[in-house]
């Protein structure tokens, strides 16, 4: 088994009103912060052993399901 | 003219999308989103609601649903396809149109009635309404805010693609009109070849005069006279 650890955050060019409503709070408690962006973050446990298969996989899952590329980016980790 | 609703779990507005077909006459069948088939059909409605409880994104996993391979594939061969809110949101997570809809720009859920400006009515869907008329519909969600890259909004322009704009109730479209901070005021859109049509606004809402308004019942009116007209010319 392998485990897949996946961020999946907003591209660069969307607006985040959730991660900008977090960097105000986080300023507003005098914190030297820059910038906030919200992502996500998911475990994946494949039923596969071979790495490089895994890879692909995770890449497909990544890209048909666990993110949406016309907004999002994605990034793995295998693990395991 | 056959109408099929999809109810996928966690749909809650299939049933007035039923009611507003009925108001005009018409007797849609219900779809369960583990069907596989839409053969007979001559309009799919994706109706709003909360499919798979908004889990990972909104419509990401109705996009997968069973059924949806086949409305896919009658969409591409021409066929009706409406999404209103929720469906919208499956009908962008399936590349049916593009862009997407994020959470609302003041992270706000929106519930409230909404005037909106209608940018085209050369659709099969608004062709009862004026061009720029100025109607009210409810809308109700957390993630309307619609976006698209600068290339995609100019291919939306040039081939008359934005359906409705959110607009204020003089008829301006301007920010103080919009209520999730979607992309030029955009509420609704349809697809290069006019046959797809995702809207954020519900007009089954506002259908009868006893439930609050009218201004939504010309969308419907809209789709029965195309059939109308159609079978008029035989085809």
């Amino acid at each position: 088994m392998l485990k897949a650890n996946v961020t999946v955050t907003l591209k660069k060019s969307i607006l985040d009103p959730q991660g900008s409503a977090v960097e105000r709070a986080l300023k507003s408690m005098k914190y030297p912060v820059e910038s906030v962006r919200i992502g996500k973050f998911m475990e994946v446990v494949l039923s596969e052993n071979d790495r490089s298969k895994a890879e692909e996989i995770m890449h497909e899952i990544c890209r048909k399901l666990l993110s949406n590329p016309v907004i999002e980016d994605y990034s793995f980790e295998l693990e395991g | 003219m056959k109408i099929g609703i999809v109810r996928f779990p966690g749909s809650n507005c299939e049933v007035d999308c039923l009611e507003a077909w009925r108001v005009i006459g018409q007797d849609p069948v219900m779809i369960w989103h583990q069907e596989t088939s839409v053969k007979g059909l001559d309009l799919i409605v994706l109706p709003g609601g909360f499919s798979y409880g908004d889990y990972l994104r909104t419509g990401a996993i109705a996009r997968f649903s069973p059924i949806m391979n086949d409305v896919i594939r009658f969409a591409k061969d021409g066929g009706l396809v409406w999404g209103i809110c929720n469906g919208f949101q499956i009908l962008t997570e399936c590349g049916l149109l593009p862009g997407a809809l994020l959470r609302n720009a003041g992270l706000h859920f929106v519930c409230s009635p909404q005037y909106l400006r209608v940018e085209s009515n050369g659709t099969v869907f608004t062709n009862e309404y004026k061009q720029g008329q100025i109607i009210q519909i409810p809308v109700n969600h957390g993630e309307g805010n619609y976006t698209i890259d600068d290339e995609g909004l100019k291919s939306l322009q040039e081939n008359n693609q934005i359906v409705f704009r959110y607009a204020t109730s003089n008829g301006q479209v301007h920010r103080n009109g919009n209520p999730n901070g979607s992309r030029e005021n955009i509420a609704g859109i349809v697809n290069k070849e006019g046959n797809i049509l995702g809207m954020m606004p519900h007009p089954e809402r506002v259908v009868e005069d006893i439930i609050g308004g009218v201004d939504g019942r010309g969308m419907f009116l809209s789709v029965l006279k195309h059939f109308e007209r159609r079978g008029q010319r035989g085809a």
